[in-house]
């Protein structure tokens, strides 16, 4: 333990007091993960969808369209969540560690807000078929 | 975490006869980190091409669904396809997986579940139903198209 006051030895440690809130938001993003994944693989068993005119035909109704982007946010959110975990636990050397958690952040939401981002332009009839 | 490489680690990992439990709770975390890279790369590569353009998403259907024979790479497209149908199929069983041990958690969460009896049985219960949702989801899928 290094010098300094008594309030810069102990900052940076111990609770944050924000600990919680990462446990619950993992619970709350698998439920909703449970019911719109299940929504998604049915979807996929009954329609063409690999099809690209079935696709986009298919997204163009808001009853999809929002399912959608919702299965996209939950999933997103709560793989960012299980992999700083996995990141967390792992690695750790301090530098490799951070580069491993911005790296995971820089994925989540350049992936997540592309998919949003095409959702919503098939959905808007931005894609002919 | 600052940490002394020369002292000693408990042998946490090597000590345990192993069980069910602790083979799905492994396959908890694998399954998901599976998902997560393999999974969330293929979806976000299928909504962006559908969106682009058709001719987007013809180079993926044709390097993931069906080589297209009048191109000059069919064969490596035939090859892909393999690979891609045996990535689909195990990114299917993982999701199964980590679905089943997700709801395992949530029994878990409530205080339920840790008997010894019930516990294995539960664990046991989760490998057999991601092995008969995939192989049912797969049979749905290959008799349709």
């Amino acid at each position: 333990m290094g010098r300094g006051t008594s309030l810069g030895r102990v900052r940076g440690l111990g609770s944050a007091h924000a600990g919680p809130h990462h446990w619950w938001m993992q619970r709350v993003t698998a439920a909703a993960n449970l019911v719109l994944v299940i929504w998604f693989v049915v979807s996929i068993a009954r329609l063409p969808i690999i099809d690209h005119q079935a696709l986009v035909l298919w997204l163009k109704s808001p009853l999809v369209a929002v399912p959608m982007l919702l299965l996209t946010l939950s999933t997103f959110w709560h793989m960012r969540l299980g992999l700083q975990v996995f990141i967390e636990d792992y690695l750790h050397e301090e530098g490799s560690k951070i580069a491993a958690l911005l790296l995971l952040n820089a994925y989540v939401i350049a992936a997540a807000t592309l998919c949003v981002f095409s959702i919503l332009k098939i959905a808007f009839g931005g894609v002919p078929a | 975490m600052a940490h002394n490489p020369a002292r000693p680690l408990s042998p946490h990992l090597t000590i345990w006869k192993w069980g069910p439990h602790m083979l799905v709770s492994i396959l908890h975390r694998a399954t998901g980190t599976a998902l997560a890279i393999g999974g969330g790369l293929i979806f976000t590569w299928w909504l962006a091409a559908a969106a682009m353009s058709p001719a987007a998403y013809a180079i993926f259907y044709h390097w993931v669904v069906e080589a297209d024979p009048a191109s000059a790479k069919a064969a490596l497209q035939s090859l892909t396809n393999l690979l891609a149908k045996l990535v689909g199929i195990g990114l299917t069983w993982a999701m199964f997986q980590h679905m089943a041990t997700g709801v395992r958690h949530f029994v878990l969460d409530t205080g339920a579940g840790y008997e010894l009896k019930t516990n294995r049985r539960f664990a046991r219960l989760t490998l057999v139903f991601s092995v008969v949702a995939t192989v049912l989801f797969w049979l749905v899928v290959m008799g349709k198209y």
